[in-house]
Protein backbone atom coordinates (compact mmCIF):
# COMPACT_ATOMS: atom_id res chain seq x y z
CA UNK A 1 0.00 0.00 0.00
CA UNK A 2 1.29 3.45 -0.89
CA UNK A 3 0.02 6.77 0.32
CA UNK A 4 -0.05 9.61 -2.21
CA UNK A 5 0.89 12.74 -0.28
CA UNK A 6 1.07 16.41 -1.18
CA UNK A 7 4.80 17.09 -1.72
CA UNK A 8 6.58 20.33 -0.88
CA UNK A 9 5.87 22.69 -3.76
CA UNK A 10 7.75 25.78 -2.65
CA UNK A 11 9.43 27.25 0.37
CA UNK A 12 6.85 28.88 2.59
CA UNK A 13 3.91 27.21 0.83
CA UNK A 14 2.09 25.00 3.31
CA UNK A 15 -1.07 24.14 1.41
CA UNK A 16 -2.70 23.84 -2.01
CA UNK A 17 -6.21 23.32 -3.38
CA UNK A 18 -7.30 20.13 -5.14
CA UNK A 19 -8.31 21.17 -8.65
CA UNK A 20 -8.75 17.99 -10.63
CA UNK A 21 -8.48 14.23 -10.20
CA UNK A 22 -7.11 12.59 -13.35
CA UNK A 23 -8.27 9.15 -12.11
CA UNK A 24 -11.17 7.78 -10.10
CA UNK A 25 -11.30 5.14 -7.39
CA UNK A 26 -10.81 1.65 -8.82
CA UNK A 27 -8.64 2.84 -11.75
CA UNK A 28 -5.30 1.20 -12.43
CA UNK A 29 -2.38 3.60 -12.16
CA UNK A 30 1.28 3.30 -12.98
CA UNK A 31 4.31 4.76 -11.24
CA UNK A 32 4.84 8.24 -12.68
CA UNK A 33 1.21 8.78 -13.74
CA UNK A 34 -0.14 12.22 -12.90
CA UNK A 35 -2.86 11.40 -10.36
CA UNK A 36 -4.19 14.73 -9.19
CA UNK A 37 -3.71 18.38 -10.08
CA UNK A 38 -3.24 20.83 -7.21
CA UNK A 39 -3.37 24.63 -7.43
CA UNK A 40 -1.60 27.39 -5.56
CA UNK A 41 -2.02 31.06 -6.45
CA UNK A 42 -0.45 31.10 -9.92
CA UNK A 43 0.58 27.50 -10.43
CA UNK A 44 -1.10 24.21 -11.23
CA UNK A 45 0.96 21.28 -10.02
CA UNK A 46 0.40 17.62 -10.93
CA UNK A 47 1.24 15.05 -8.28
CA UNK A 48 2.68 11.84 -9.76
CA UNK A 49 2.23 8.38 -8.30
CA UNK A 50 5.27 6.73 -6.74
CA UNK A 51 3.70 3.30 -7.07
CA UNK A 52 1.80 1.13 -9.55
CA UNK A 53 -1.49 -0.48 -8.56
CA UNK A 54 -5.13 0.39 -8.03
CA UNK A 55 -6.32 3.78 -6.85
CA UNK A 56 -8.05 2.37 -3.78
CA UNK A 57 -9.29 5.46 -2.02
CA UNK A 58 -9.44 9.18 -2.76
CA UNK A 59 -9.14 11.03 0.56
CA UNK A 60 -9.79 14.64 -0.53
CA UNK A 61 -12.27 16.23 -2.92
CA UNK A 62 -11.87 18.81 -5.66
CA UNK A 63 -11.96 22.24 -3.99
CA UNK A 64 -10.50 20.99 -0.70
CA UNK A 65 -7.47 22.72 0.80
CA UNK A 66 -4.73 20.26 1.66
CA UNK A 67 -1.61 20.66 3.79
CA UNK A 68 1.87 19.64 2.61
CA UNK A 69 2.43 16.02 3.67
CA UNK A 70 -1.28 15.28 3.94
CA UNK A 71 -2.61 12.09 2.33
CA UNK A 72 -4.41 12.57 -0.97
CA UNK A 73 -5.09 8.96 -1.89
CA UNK A 74 -4.24 5.34 -1.21
CA UNK A 75 -2.76 3.18 -3.97
CA UNK A 76 -2.42 -0.59 -3.51
CA UNK B 1 17.97 26.27 -24.03
CA UNK B 2 16.32 25.92 -27.42
CA UNK B 3 13.98 28.67 -28.65
CA UNK B 4 11.14 28.05 -31.09
CA UNK B 5 9.04 30.89 -32.49
CA UNK B 6 5.69 29.37 -33.44
CA UNK B 7 4.39 32.58 -35.02
CA UNK B 8 0.64 33.15 -34.69
CA UNK B 9 -1.18 30.10 -33.31
CA UNK B 10 -4.58 28.94 -32.17
CA UNK B 11 -4.53 28.43 -28.42
CA UNK B 12 -5.14 24.67 -28.52
CA UNK B 13 -2.60 24.13 -31.29
CA UNK B 14 0.11 25.69 -29.12
CA UNK B 15 -1.18 23.80 -26.07
CA UNK B 16 -0.72 20.47 -27.88
CA UNK B 17 2.84 21.48 -28.79
CA UNK B 18 3.49 22.35 -25.15
CA UNK B 19 2.18 18.99 -23.96
CA UNK B 20 4.30 17.10 -26.49
CA UNK B 21 7.38 18.99 -25.37
CA UNK B 22 6.60 18.48 -21.67
CA UNK B 23 6.71 14.71 -22.32
CA UNK B 24 9.94 14.94 -24.30
CA UNK B 25 11.69 17.23 -21.81
CA UNK B 26 10.64 15.12 -18.82
CA UNK B 27 11.88 11.98 -20.64
CA UNK B 28 15.19 13.70 -21.39
CA UNK B 29 14.62 13.47 -25.16
CA UNK B 30 14.46 17.25 -25.64
CA UNK B 31 16.42 20.00 -23.97
CA UNK B 32 14.70 22.87 -22.15
CA UNK B 33 12.70 24.75 -24.77
CA UNK B 34 11.25 28.22 -24.87
CA UNK B 35 8.19 28.51 -27.10
CA UNK B 36 7.28 31.98 -28.28
CA UNK B 37 3.95 32.70 -29.93
CA UNK B 38 1.07 35.10 -30.42
CA UNK B 39 -2.40 33.62 -30.05
CA UNK B 40 -5.45 34.30 -32.16
CA UNK B 41 -8.00 36.03 -29.88
CA UNK B 42 -8.82 33.82 -26.92
CA UNK B 43 -9.85 34.09 -23.27
CA UNK B 44 -8.46 31.44 -20.95
CA UNK B 45 -9.75 30.59 -17.51
CA UNK B 46 -7.09 29.29 -15.11
CA UNK B 47 -7.73 27.02 -12.14
CA UNK B 48 -8.52 29.90 -9.80
CA UNK B 49 -11.00 31.53 -12.18
CA UNK B 50 -14.51 31.01 -13.49
CA UNK B 51 -17.00 32.53 -15.91
CA UNK B 52 -17.71 35.08 -13.14
CA UNK B 53 -14.57 36.91 -14.32
CA UNK B 54 -15.93 37.19 -17.88
CA UNK B 55 -18.29 40.09 -18.45
CA UNK B 56 -19.73 39.09 -21.84
CA UNK B 57 -21.81 36.12 -22.96
CA UNK B 58 -20.24 33.17 -24.69
CA UNK B 59 -22.33 33.98 -27.78
CA UNK B 60 -21.11 37.57 -27.97
CA UNK B 61 -17.49 36.51 -27.57
CA UNK B 62 -17.82 33.84 -30.24
CA UNK B 63 -19.47 36.32 -32.61
CA UNK B 64 -16.38 38.52 -32.13
CA UNK B 65 -14.14 35.56 -32.93
CA UNK B 66 -12.93 35.10 -29.35
CA UNK B 67 -12.66 31.50 -28.10
CA UNK B 68 -12.91 30.67 -24.40
CA UNK B 69 -11.16 27.73 -22.75
CA UNK B 70 -10.81 26.38 -19.22
CA UNK B 71 -7.17 25.40 -18.88
CA UNK B 72 -4.77 23.74 -16.48
CA UNK B 73 -2.68 26.70 -15.38
CA UNK B 74 -2.59 28.55 -12.12
CA UNK B 75 -4.32 31.92 -11.87
CA UNK B 76 -7.60 33.41 -13.04
CA UNK B 77 -8.85 34.77 -16.38
CA UNK B 78 -6.69 36.33 -19.08
CA UNK B 79 -6.94 37.43 -22.70
CA UNK B 80 -4.51 36.72 -25.53
CA UNK B 81 -4.40 38.11 -29.05
CA UNK B 82 -1.90 38.95 -31.77
CA UNK B 83 0.39 41.77 -30.64
CA UNK B 84 0.88 40.10 -27.27
CA UNK B 85 3.98 37.94 -26.92
CA UNK B 86 3.30 34.73 -25.08
CA UNK B 87 6.27 32.69 -23.93
CA UNK B 88 6.02 29.14 -22.71
CA UNK B 89 9.18 27.92 -20.98
CA UNK B 90 9.16 24.11 -21.03
CA UNK B 91 11.93 23.76 -18.47
CA UNK B 92 12.89 20.83 -16.29
CA UNK B 93 13.39 21.91 -12.69
CA UNK B 94 16.00 19.91 -10.84
CA UNK B 95 17.31 19.75 -7.28
CA UNK B 96 16.93 23.06 -5.45
CA UNK B 97 15.15 24.59 -8.44
CA UNK B 98 12.10 22.47 -7.53
CA UNK B 99 10.25 25.38 -6.00
CA UNK B 100 7.28 26.63 -7.97
CA UNK B 101 7.29 30.07 -6.39
CA UNK B 102 10.96 30.51 -7.20
CA UNK B 103 10.07 29.71 -10.78
CA UNK B 104 7.32 32.34 -10.76
CA UNK B 105 9.91 34.79 -9.37
CA UNK B 106 12.21 33.78 -12.23
CA UNK B 107 9.50 34.56 -14.80
CA UNK B 108 8.87 37.94 -13.22
CA UNK B 109 12.61 38.65 -13.30
CA UNK B 110 12.64 37.80 -17.01
CA UNK B 111 9.72 40.16 -17.62
CA UNK B 112 11.39 42.95 -15.64
CA UNK B 113 14.64 42.45 -17.55
CA UNK B 114 12.70 42.62 -20.83
CA UNK B 115 11.03 45.90 -19.85
CA UNK B 116 14.38 47.30 -18.69
CA UNK B 117 15.66 46.88 -22.25
CA UNK B 118 13.09 49.54 -23.17
CA UNK B 119 14.10 51.70 -20.22
CA UNK B 120 10.97 50.79 -18.27
CA UNK B 121 11.22 50.02 -14.58
CA UNK B 122 8.27 47.86 -13.53
CA UNK B 123 6.73 47.95 -10.10
CA UNK B 124 6.69 45.22 -7.49
CA UNK B 125 3.25 44.48 -6.16
CA UNK B 126 3.67 41.92 -3.38
CA UNK B 127 0.82 39.47 -3.53
CA UNK B 128 -0.08 40.39 -7.12
CA UNK B 129 1.99 38.36 -9.51
CA UNK B 130 2.65 39.74 -12.98
CA UNK B 131 4.28 42.79 -14.51
CA UNK B 132 3.02 46.22 -13.51
CA UNK B 133 3.90 49.60 -15.01
CA UNK B 134 2.44 52.91 -13.83
CA UNK B 135 -0.11 51.00 -11.78
CA UNK B 136 -1.35 49.02 -14.76
CA UNK B 137 -0.82 45.42 -15.70
CA UNK B 138 1.37 44.85 -18.76
CA UNK B 139 2.18 41.17 -18.27
CA UNK B 140 0.48 38.11 -16.80
CA UNK B 141 2.02 35.02 -15.30
CA UNK B 142 0.63 31.55 -14.69
CA UNK B 143 2.24 28.13 -14.87
CA UNK B 144 1.56 24.43 -14.86
CA UNK B 145 3.98 21.73 -13.69
CA UNK B 146 4.11 18.05 -14.65
CA UNK B 147 6.93 15.83 -13.35
CA UNK B 148 8.73 19.04 -12.39
CA UNK B 149 8.63 20.24 -16.01
CA UNK B 150 7.02 23.67 -16.39
CA UNK B 151 4.51 24.81 -19.00
CA UNK B 152 2.30 27.85 -19.60
CA UNK B 153 4.27 30.97 -18.67
CA UNK B 154 4.23 34.71 -19.23
CA UNK B 155 2.26 36.93 -21.64
CA UNK B 156 3.35 40.52 -22.28
CA UNK B 157 1.23 43.11 -24.09
CA UNK B 158 3.30 44.69 -26.83
CA UNK B 159 0.64 46.18 -29.07
CA UNK B 160 -2.50 44.03 -29.05
CA UNK B 161 -6.09 45.16 -29.56
CA UNK B 162 -6.71 46.24 -25.95
CA UNK B 163 -10.51 46.59 -26.18
CA UNK B 164 -11.32 42.94 -25.32
CA UNK B 165 -9.56 43.31 -21.96
CA UNK B 166 -12.70 45.20 -20.95
CA UNK B 167 -14.65 41.96 -21.51
CA UNK B 168 -12.92 40.33 -18.53
CA UNK B 169 -11.79 41.03 -14.98
CA UNK B 170 -8.08 40.39 -15.56
CA UNK B 171 -6.78 37.97 -12.92
CA UNK B 172 -10.26 38.04 -11.43
CA UNK B 173 -9.63 41.54 -10.05
CA UNK B 174 -12.34 44.14 -10.50
CA UNK B 175 -10.21 47.26 -10.61
CA UNK B 176 -7.24 46.15 -12.70
CA UNK B 177 -6.26 48.40 -15.58
CA UNK B 178 -4.17 46.93 -18.36
CA UNK B 179 -1.61 48.55 -20.60
CA UNK B 180 0.78 47.69 -23.43
CA UNK B 181 4.35 48.54 -24.32
CA UNK B 182 3.01 50.74 -27.11
CA UNK B 183 0.82 52.69 -24.67
CA UNK B 184 3.66 53.13 -22.18
CA UNK B 185 6.23 54.26 -24.76
CA UNK B 186 3.76 56.09 -27.04
CA UNK B 187 5.37 54.70 -30.15
CA UNK B 188 5.19 51.72 -32.48
CA UNK B 189 7.07 48.65 -31.34
CA UNK B 190 8.81 46.22 -33.66
CA UNK B 191 7.37 42.87 -32.63
CA UNK B 192 10.24 40.76 -33.98
CA UNK B 193 12.73 42.94 -32.12
CA UNK B 194 10.62 42.54 -28.97
CA UNK B 195 10.75 38.75 -29.36
CA UNK B 196 14.55 38.90 -29.64
CA UNK B 197 14.72 41.07 -26.53
CA UNK B 198 12.53 38.65 -24.60
CA UNK B 199 14.69 35.72 -25.68
CA UNK B 200 17.76 37.63 -24.53
CA UNK B 201 16.17 38.29 -21.13
CA UNK B 202 15.32 34.60 -20.70
CA UNK B 203 18.95 33.74 -21.46
CA UNK B 204 20.41 36.45 -19.22
CA UNK B 205 18.24 35.66 -16.21
CA UNK B 206 18.70 31.88 -16.67
CA UNK B 207 22.45 32.31 -16.78
CA UNK B 208 22.39 34.45 -13.67
CA UNK B 209 20.18 31.93 -11.85
CA UNK B 210 22.45 29.00 -12.75
CA UNK B 211 25.58 30.98 -11.85
CA UNK B 212 24.11 31.74 -8.43
CA UNK B 213 22.93 28.18 -7.75
CA UNK B 214 26.26 26.63 -8.73
CA UNK B 215 28.20 28.81 -6.28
Amino acid sequence: MAELKLPELAEGVNEAVVSFWHFKEGDSVKEGDEIVEMATDKAAFNVPSKASGTLKKIMVNEGDTVKVGQSLAIIE
Amino acid sequence: MKVIDLGITDYLEAYEIQMGLVKEVSAGISEDTLLITEHRPVITIGRKGSWDSILRSKEELFSRGIDVFNIDRGGDVTYHSPGQIVSYPIFRLIDEARDIHNFLDFLEAVGKSFLMQYGIISEDRPGDRGLWVEGKKIGSIGIGVKKWVTYHGIAINIDPDMAPFSFIKPCGMESVKVTSLRDVLCREIDLEDAKSKLELSFKKVSLLASAVSSN
